[in-house]
């Protein structure tokens, strides 16, 4: 059974449809790219597969596990696994990075049953994981995202994503806004975390976020749909000769 | 933990409001209404002087002259309070509990949420526990130490007895029994109350609350405290606590005076959580409350922090009188209004010595159908050289159906002074909580995590265990407020 699975996905934005029939399946293991131009559907599939409000879904299905996806408020497919990384990453005043991972991972681990994790503990933990992405320990002292640099709120992200170990990670053009040493560190602590049970979509608009992080299935978005599916080498193909002919052939 | 004990005392009460109290007119109820002889026997129930019940009957004759002048410029609706309609005197009786069974689940749901002990919550809820009288004990012997090092810290119905040459020196003397409707109330009526007296150059070793005092009677609708801090010396006090707080008088007027002497330090920190009424508005506590320090002495300091969470309407604002040179005020509040709940609160710094220093850091957090208004007064006295204030006044919508409002005055007639006042209105993004929840937070996790953020500054103000309590319960008293 596929880990993830997008059943023939129609949504809509405020009576406008904008997804028109994806139908994408992720193996473990996996890393799937989405590419496409602006304005195609690209962040409107990551914000309906994570459950944010004010998208409404048509017809189709998306199973986790065989689980119905769509059926559960954002925050149990969060707890279920799911895991998305912000295009833009939200201030929150006053909370410091490291109370926010640890409500998120008491969070995650209620789910599993576990107790809350301990002072001790959750301290070596983010320690070890800061250190393994190479990031000041000190940043988790400040505010999450507030008076961030673009390339630290991204890698903010990714320690977020290395403390949850989702199932399924999805980034939503964390690629944007990154110069190249940022997306080195970024792309590096994702390539860390790929693993045999864990599938990965990526969401991008440019070609070279996927020299870093080279994905297995490379999927051409236009106007809602899926108009061509390849190997890491559609991506350079697309590179050299655009999105034109797609958009022509979908529309 | 002495925090939650402390809170004993005050919800013994809780189950009142089920049970009703036994009544005996003859020893514990004075008859409904308000005149000279309910005040007289108030003074003869507690035994007083003299020169105390004159002082009340002054208050009660000039309150009669104010029939009319209960203050109305606050931002605050509520239906014509009938004096003659409410008790002045009644001591609670009340019958233990056999068992957490017959306690309100709802309450119990909340201890839960609070994280008090189970045998704590036995306590709190009335529930009969031989522990209590080992918490008695406990309290008893800190107070023999603090005894012994001069503090005083007794109900002021007995230091009206046992030290009235400070009583009679202090009370009224900055809240004075003219001050306003309900202060004059409260000089005429009040049941009882804390006393506090730090002696020269003792920085008392312990937070003080009423946690001490919790073998006392109920003393909460008419509440009087008087706080001495002679110089040199520092305490710390705590009023008030987060476990939910009912009672059957729906009118409160507490009086609350505090005075610092040379080089003397007052912190007086405050969590409210009164009943504020259900989702409709209906019951709930009116907190009409007078909060005033005096920085008498020369590089005194007063810091009030203060988290408002319950009672249908608080009418409250502590200020601080910065009278000697180089003297220091500093205010730190949040006040969270849920449903139809009101709050106009705020704070005054007056001015008067040279190099006075004030700071006001006020956090309002606005949900449903609420109103919640900061009110302040910051004045500059012509003798206040070089004197600074620095204003702050955040507030935090939830929701589009409450109201947030800001009435910051500042009067300056020393031109050597600085003010400076800062405010900013916000929402709760509903990017903010769908990141949050993305992250696997509960909606209501969610919600107490950024409003938590947002009252960090003041929060941290407060001593740590209590702090802690105060953080889960901003989350509870917003519980149901999005979506």
């Amino acid at each position: 059974m596929a880990l993830l699975e997008i059943k023939n996905l129609y949504a809509s934005v405020a009576g406008k449809e904008i997804l028109k029939g994806i139908t994408l399946k992720l193996q473990p293991g996996e890393v799937h790219a989405i590419m496409g131009p602006n304005g195609t559907g690209k962040s409107t599939l990551s914000n309906v597969i994570a459950g944010r409000d004010g998208y409404e879904v048509t017809k189709g299905e998306v199973l986790l596990d065989g689980e119905d996806v769509l059926a559960m408020a954002a925050d149990e497919r969060a707890r279920a696994g799911i895991f998305l990384a912000f295009q833009y990453p939200v201030e929150i005043p006053g909370v410091t990075t490291s109370a926010f991972l640890k409500t998120a991972l008491n969070a995650k681990r209620r789910q599993e049953g576990k107790p809350e994790i301990d002072a001790m503990e959750f301290l070596k933990l983010v320690k070890a994981k800061t250190a393994q992405l190479g990031m000041p320990y000190d940043m988790i002292k400040r505010a999450l995202n507030v008076g961030f640099s673009g390339g630290e709120k991204k890698r903010a992200e990714v320690l977020q994503m290395t403390m949850l170990e989702p199932r399924v990670a999805i980034l939503d053009e964390t690629d944007s806004g990154l110069d190249i040493d940022a997306l080195r560190v970024v792309s590096e602590g994702v390539n860390s975390l790929r693993s045999p049970d864990r599938a990965f979509l990526v969401i991008t608009h440019y070609q070279r976020l996927l020299d870093y992080i080279v994905p297995d299935h490379v999927h051409v978005l236009a106007h809602g749909r899926i108009v061509a599916s390849g190997g890491k080498e559609l991506a350079l193909e697309l590179e050299a000769e655009g999105y034109a002919k797609y958009l022509n052939a979908a529309a | 933990m002495a925090v939650t004990r402390e809170t004993a005392a005050a919800v013994k009460e809780v189950e009142q409001y089920k049970y009703g109290f036994v009544t005996d007119i003859e020893s514990d109820k004075a008859p409904k209404g308000l005149n000279e002889d309910i005040i007289r026997f108030i003074s003869a129930k507690k035994n007083e002087p003299e020169w105390m019940l004159e002082y009340r009957l002054k208050a009660y004759r000039y309150w009669l002259t104010l029939s009319d002048e209960e203050p109305a410029w606050a931002k605050l609706h509520f239906p014509k309070i009938n004096y003659q309609d409410s008790y002045y005197y009644a001591a609670p009786k009340r019958e233990k509990l056999a068992s957490l069974d017959e306690v309100d689940p709802k309450l119990l749901e909340t201890y839960k949420k609070l994280g008090i002990p189970l045998l704590e919550q036995q306590m709190l809820a009335g529930v009969a526990v031989d522990a209590v009288f080992d918490s008695v004990s406990v309290a008893t012997t800190y107070k023999k130490k603090l005894e012994e090092m001069g503090v005083i810290f007794s109900p002021i119905s007995e230091a009206v007895h046992k030290h009235p040459e400070l009583v009679k020196k202090y009370l009224g003397s900055v809240v004075p029994y003219s001050d306003n409707f309900y202060a004059t109330l409260n000089a005429a009526v009040f049941t009882d109350g804390s006393f506090v007296y730090i002696p020269k150059g003792l920085r008392c070793p312990m937070e003080l609350s009423t946690y001490f005092r919790i073998n006392e009677k109920n003393t909460g609708q008419f509440e009087r405290t008087l706080i001495i801090a002679d110089e040199g010396s520092y305490v710390s006090y705590l009023e008030g606590c987060t476990a939910p707080q009912r009672d059957e008088n729906q009118l409160h007027a507490a009086v609350v005076e505090l005075i610092a002497l040379d080089d003397a330090e007052i912190k007086y920190s405050t969590v409210q959580n009164w009943y504020p009424g259900d989702a409709d508005g209906k019951g709930g506590i009116f907190n009409f409350v007078t909060k005033r320090g005096a920085c008498r002495g020369k590089n005194s300091k007063i810091m009030w922090t203060q988290v408002e969470t319950g009672s249908a309407i608080t009418w409250k604002y502590p200020s601080c009188i910065l009278q000697g040179d180089n003297s220091v005020g500093e205010f730190y509040s949040v006040a969270i209004t849920n449903n139809r709940q009101q709050a106009d609160t705020g704070t005054k710094m007056i001015h008067l010595g040279k190099g006075t220093r004030s700071k006001i850091i006020s956090k309002g957090i606005s949900a449903g159908h609420a109103d919640n208004t900061y009110r302040g007064l910051v004045r500059i006295g012509a003798k206040a050289d070089q004197a600074r204030n620095y204003t702050q006044c955040d507030s935090l919508l939830i929701g589009d159906k409450c109201g947030a409002h800001t009435v910051p005055y500042i009067e300056t007639r020393n031109p050597t002074a600085q003010t400076e006042h800062e405010a900013t209105t916000s929402k709760i993004g509903d990017d903010q909580l769908f990141y949050c929840m993305q992250r696997g937070m509960t909606q209501e996790e969610a919600v107490s995590l950024i409003v938590n953020g947002f009252c960090k500054e003041v929060l941290q103000t407060l001593p740590m265990e209590f702090a802690v309590e105060a953080q889960k319960l901003v989350g509870i008293s917003l519980e149901g407020s999005v979506g």
